[in-house]
């Protein structure tokens, strides 16, 4: 099961006619947000894409764009009140961003 | 293979030890000019000691987190050769660490790269672990001179901040995305460099939200502390002027109905995230928090003697300002999620942030209005 956070927010916007089917976008998405469906990339779960910004980079012919950031509430508070240092820690084997 | 001077010839006792030795701990590394040079190959255990096992969990509990480090460069790992794979790692020493034990019995070369001392997703994100380090590290190190194939395997959450294609173009080297999980690199290896679905998603299970409790406990403390000590000084005073009596009983109260809050918003709420109703992690938050103050106001006169016979202010207040405490701390935790946008983040701010003030800065005033008109002395 997967948890989806807001409904419809993700800039993330699929420009089919660039696409030229090359599937690196579905092999780095780490949401399963895009699949392939015949010679083209699909956005297939948009609520679950976390704006993490991989596929867009990762696209070299720009069929994606997406505005990338991290979703996190302390991050925001922190450069709003002109912090600049956020830390991050890992899970036991997997990343994750966590604000203190 | 002349080029790793560090390297001994034959593994024994003492190069043994030295290998153990040879991950920095806890220095304070300078920007520039502490990584290893080219030629300059370190070999490394897939041994935790006791020392990697505290200082991963003082990390967690967020001691000294800042300077928990791996000097950049490129690492052995069990005698590797020309045709072992490239193993690409931030310089965060957990996440080295990680990738050590999970390579146990294995060969293959580790290329650090110069990230900050932050994880890899964080450091991609952030715009410091990206295409133009991967390469430089490429040429600093020597690594074409080091290995015969053009194959680099980089962590799945690194293509946030690297672009395979552009990688190949500068160093020729192609970028291969393992798996999320350093966990799965073995089974990858073996797969002939295949990640499946389920190696390159991110999950959110119970127990990867267990173990990001006590870094959620940390700064809710940071909240929670100051304002508890401004409910003990305004908890003195009354009707009565002031009394000591009442600021130990006021405050008392409050540090259980805050400590509830915390537990609320910092932990069951983590805990408890697919199940709690709503997308919003306020929203989810506000459920636990509500359940701890109806929890706290009606049946605590029966088993907690310092809310007992509490008035119908402090009642209201309570109600108020509990719920929109662990609504408020529970979207710490979407930093540390895998499931949020910033898109997203920045709407619930929006609209979740003025209704905790509210709810907060009115439970305060009701609190301290409660003791100048209410019920109790
Ligand atoms: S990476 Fe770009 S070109 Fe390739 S499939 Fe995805 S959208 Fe299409
Ligand atoms: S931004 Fe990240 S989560 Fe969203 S579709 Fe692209 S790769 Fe997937």
């Amino acid at each position: 099961m997967t948890l989806l956070y807001l409904r419809d927010v993700t800039t993330l916007r699929l420009h089919e006619e660039a696409c030229t089917g090359c599937k690196v976008c579905t092999l780095v998405c780490p949401r399963d947000v895009l699949k392939m469906e015949g010679k083209k990339a699909r956005i297939i779960e948009k609520d679950a894409c976390i704006e993490c910004g991989a596929c867009a980079l990762n696209c070299a012919f720009d069929a994606i764009t997406v505005k990338a950031g991290v979703g996190c509430a302390n991050a925001i508070i922190n450069s709003k009140l002109g912090r600049k240092n956020a830390c991050c820690v890992i899970d036991d084997d997997r990343d994750v961003c966590t604000s203190c | 293979m002349t080029k790793d001077k560090s390297r001994p010839a034959k593994p024994s006792p003492a190069a043994a030890l030295t290998q153990l030795t040879v991950v920095e701990v806890k220095t304070h590394l300078p920007p520039s000019g502490a990584a290893l040079g080219a030629g300059e190959i370190r070999e490394v255990s897939s041994e935790w000691t006791l020392k990697d096992r505290v200082g991963g969990w003082k990390v967690r509990w967020g001691i000294g987190r800042n300077s928990y480090r791996v000097r950049p460069g490129l690492y052995a790992l069990g005698e590797p050769d020309r045709r072992s794979p490239v193993l690409v790692s931030a310089n965060y020493k957990l996440s080295f660490d990680v990738l050590r034990r999970a390579m146990a019995g294995g060969k293959a070369w580790i290329l650090v790269l110069d990230s900050d001392g932050v994880n890899v997703w964080c450091a991609a994100g952030k715009g410091t672990l990206g295409t133009e380090e991967l390469v430089h590290r490429i040429r600093s190190t020597n690594l074409p001179e080091v290995v015969d194939h053009r194959k680099l395997i980089v962590p799945q959450l690194g293509a946030v901040g690297i672009a395979a294609h552009e990688v190949k173009k500068h160093s020729g080297f192609r970028v291969v995305f393992g798996p999320v999980r350093a966990g799965d690199l073995p089974r990858f290896l073996d797969n002939g460099f295949k990640a499946d679905n389920a190696m390159r998603t991110v999950t959110f299970t119970l127990r990867e939200r267990l173990v990001l409790v006590p870094m959620e406990i940390v700064p809710a403390m940071r909240y929670a502390v100051p304002v508890l000590l401004l409910l003990v000084l305004f908890g003195g005073f009354g009707r009565w002027g002031y009394s000591t009596e009442a600021l130990l009983r006021n405050g008392a109260s409050a540090a259980a109905a805050l400590a509830g809050a915390l537990l609320a918003g910092a932990v069951i709420t983590p805990l408890l995230l697919p199940w709690l109703p709503g997308r919003s992690f306020s929203a989810k938050g506000f459920v636990p928090g509500l359940a701890w103050a109806l929890l706290f106001v009606f049946p605590a006169g029966a088993f907690l003697p310092e809310t007992a016979n509490l008035s119908p202010w402090e009642t209201a207040a309570w109600v108020l300002a509990l719920p929109a405490l662990s609504a408020f701390l529970s979207m710490n935790f979407t930093g540390s999620s895998t499931v949020t946008s910033l898109s997203g983040v920045k709407k619930e701010m929006r609209y979740a942030f003025p209704l905790q003030a509210i709810g907060a800065l009115g439970g305060l005033l009701l609190w301290v209005a409660g003791h100048f008109l209410g019920g109790r002395a």
